[in-house]
């Protein structure tokens, strides 16, 4: 192998991409455009919700009530109803997700102590963020009931009654516990997988149908030459996507690095060579561009995004499952990456991962030269 | 002792039960020009990748520069140019892109590349048209490109495979004079062409057919050993009518028509014959012999291949 004849077919590869500007706009800015789309579509904090309350009582505990549950992001108060069979449509038409009764005379057996009961209606059609809003609606809901006691408690003379303990959380990592902080590490990797595998394995299909390659192969190239001098341009050119997107997640998602730059380096790079000897193999095998520009949509965009645990969690999924996630290289970078950008950790805690990006780099490259050599020489 | 440019001894190669090139031999001597001539899918193509080393022969040897093509193949390929059948350059990059990216390849750079383009440029005449995007060019222009490309690194043996397939005449005719000033130059060139005028322009012919070599020889040796009798040219007012009478006759080897002109291939002794027979008829026709073209050789040597199969099918 020898750097001579690399050199050339380095810049023959970045003239083609001059010269086919769509390649470029495929590399640095299509990536960004996934990563906006995808940060603000795939939002699981469930804030919000609308909320209609059908308040019968219409005390001043009720009106208490209402407004101690509007006052955070959590609950959009939309409707103030006098019946309750109006929620029938407001429901149907998907006009609120969330309702609250509160029954007559709440307000007077609340004083009484009688221990009135409210109701909680909501649309259960996406279990997720019903569950999530039957959350925080019952969490608020109790301490507020909690409080009542407390107050009554105080007021019946016995002094300075508190509870018999006290919560103290703290969160680490994500302290306001947004999913964009754990989504954006998991964008990237999507992001750059899919384009990656694109755009490299288009390179070696697009010189067998243009029919370029019979010159390439009564040359002195030798096949580890042509798909190294093809490799780096393109390293090179998703670096510059990577570090773009990275300046994405920070600007409009405040995902700020916490950990090494140059170990974030590293690890990008591994990754981005096993997306690279991916579009290599692709590459070999399809017979054309269309049926490479296939394989790698189907080899890249469903596995990273359903088997790498950038949405869903690995350890929930079968274990025949688990077991096809364990050889996508997309689940090891998103474990380095979260730990780089999320959790500021060292080496130590993801040195397998990158252990494994590298032998799948390689072992994929070895395959495609293997398959590169056997057309070479039939 | 002259060392031969190409060399081939039974060359054979087989893809599956297919005999694709059966037991081809040819001898190339540096500065000159052969002619490798046959149908598409005659084997031409396949000989010219097994003689570059891209494709391992199922059986003989062949030396190409001195080089043996089973073992020596990656040398091979720093001393042969190879121009393909279709035109196989970057579209996308310019005249001077090109250049510069095959002369790099070929390990050339610096003054060195520099002054290779410039000489290559001049010889072929593609100055002033450096930076024109490849694929914007007549087919004419490619072809001198392509050829260009081949020709950077001075090689030894150079592969021509169909050159000038879908351009104009006059573009041909300047490809030729090129082909003859590298020949000069003492490289051997191996041509493959269906056109049969481009034929003449050859040193040494090989006719293939079905893998097999059929005859070989210079332009004049082959039509004065592959073809039997005299060959006469008649013209007449109704030459297809005649063509169908003359069909029939028994002193008349072979006919075939070119336009309102008749080639009639007759043995000597019954060329007599013939034109009183034809007399007999009482046309206003003129007879004359003529000498075969390269045309006339090959039909006539297909036609027996062709009798040779139905023979032996038959038998």
């Amino acid at each position: 192998m020898g750097l001579v004849r690399i050199k050339p077919v380095i810049q023959k590869e970045l003239l083609h991409i001059r010269r086919d500007p769509l390649s470029l706009v495929l590399l640095l800015v299509l990536p960004v455009f996934m990563l906006v789309l995808y940060g603000y579509a795939l939002n699981f904090d469930v804030k919000h919700l609308s909320l209609a309350v059908v308040d019968l009582d219409k005390s001043q505990s009720s009106r208490e009530l209402v407004a101690r549950l509007t006052s955070g992001e959590y609950f959009d108060l939309k409707y103030r109803l006098e019946r309750i069979s109006e929620l029938d449509e407001l429901f149907d038409h998907e006009k609120i997700k969330i309702a609250l009764v509160l029954p007559k005379n709440f307000g007077r057996d609340l004083v009484s102590g009688r221990g009135p009961a409210v109701q909680i209606l909501l649309d259960g059609t996406n279990p997720t963020p019903a569950q999530t809003g039957l959350g925080y609606l019952s969490n608020i809901l109790r301490q507020y009931s909690t409080n009542l006691n407390l107050e009554l408690l105080n007021r019946s003379g016995l002094n300075k009654i508190t509870m018999p303990f006290a919560v103290r959380t703290r969160v680490w990592y994500n302290p306001e516990l947004k999913s964009s902080k754990f989504l954006v590490p998991g964008l990237m990797a999507f992001v750059l997988m899919v384009i990656i595998v694109l755009a490299t394995s288009l390179t070696i299909v697009r010189e067998i149908e243009k029919k370029t390659m019979d010159q390439l192969l009564l040359s002195p190239l030798t096949p580890a030459e042509l798909v190294v001098g093809k490799i780096i341009p393109y390293l090179g050119l998703s670096l510059i996507g990577a570090v773009v997107v990275l300046l994405a997640g920070w600007l409009l998602f405040g995902v700020v690095v916490k950990g090494n730059y140059l170990l974030l380096l590293l690890v990008v790079v591994i990754f981005l060579f096993c997306g690279l000897s991916q579009g290599l193999l692709i590459s070999t095998v399809a017979s054309s561009q269309l049926v490479a520009f296939l394989l790698s949509g189907i080899s890249t965009l469903l596995p990273t995004f359903i088997l790498s645990g950038f949405v869903f969690p690995i350890r929930n999924m079968p274990p025949v499952i688990q077991g096809i996630s364990s050889i996508i290289p997309a689940r090891y970078f998103l474990v380095c990456l979260r730990a780089i950008i999320l959790k500021g950790v060292g080496l130590k805690a993801f040195y397998r991962e990158m252990i494994f990006m590298t032998a799948y780099g390689l072992v994929v490259t070895f395959l495609s030269l293997a398959k590169l050599k056997k057309s070479f020489f039939r | 002792m002259s060392r031969l440019a190409v060399e081939a001894q039974g060359l054979s190669k087989k893809f599956g039960p297919f005999l694709a090139v059966d037991h081809v031999s040819l001898s190339i001597n540096y500065g000159r020009i052969f002619g490798f001539l046959g149908a598409n899918g005659a084997g031409k193509s396949t000989t010219i990748r097994m003689l570059c080393g891209l494709l391992q022969p199922s059986a003989g040897w062949a030396r190409v520069a001195g080089y043996d093509v089973l073992t020596e193949a990656d040398r091979i390929k720093k001393v042969i140019g190879y121009m393909s059948q279709r035109f196989s350059l970057y579209q996308d990059l310019t005249v001077q892109e090109n250049l510069e990216f095959f002369g790099r390849v070929y390990g050339l750079n610096g003054s060195k590349l520099k002054s290779r383009i410039t000489q290559v440029k001049e010889l072929v005449g593609l100055q002033g048209l450096e930076n024109k995007l490849t694929g914007k060019m007549p087919s004419g222009w490619k072809q001198k490109l392509a050829l260009s490309c081949a020709i950077l690194h001075e090689p030894e043996v150079i592969f021509l495979d169909e050159p000038t397939g879908g351009v104009d005449p006059i573009s041909r005719r300047n490809f030729w004079e090129l082909i003859y000033k590298l020949s000069e130059e003492g490289r051997a060139v191996l041509v493959t062409t269906h056109y049969l005028d481009e034929a003449e322009y050859c040193h040494e012919l090989s006719l293939i057919h079905a893998g097999r070599i059929i005859a070989s020889g210079s332009p004049r040796e082959m039509k004065k050993n592959y073809f039997p009798g005299h060959l006469l040219e008649l013209v007449c007012p109704q030459p297809l009518e005649i063509y169908e009478k003359l069909k029939t006759w028994s002193e008349v080897q072979g006919v075939s028509l070119f336009g309102t002109r008749l080639h009639i291939l007759v043995e000597k002794e019954s060329r007599e014959k013939l034109e009183q027979k034809l007399k007999g008829l009482g046309l206003a026709c003129s007879l004359r012999q003529i000498v075969p073209t390269l045309e006339d050789v090959f039909i006539h040597q297909l036609e027996k291949e062709a009798e040779k199969v139905k023979a032996n099918g038959l038998g």
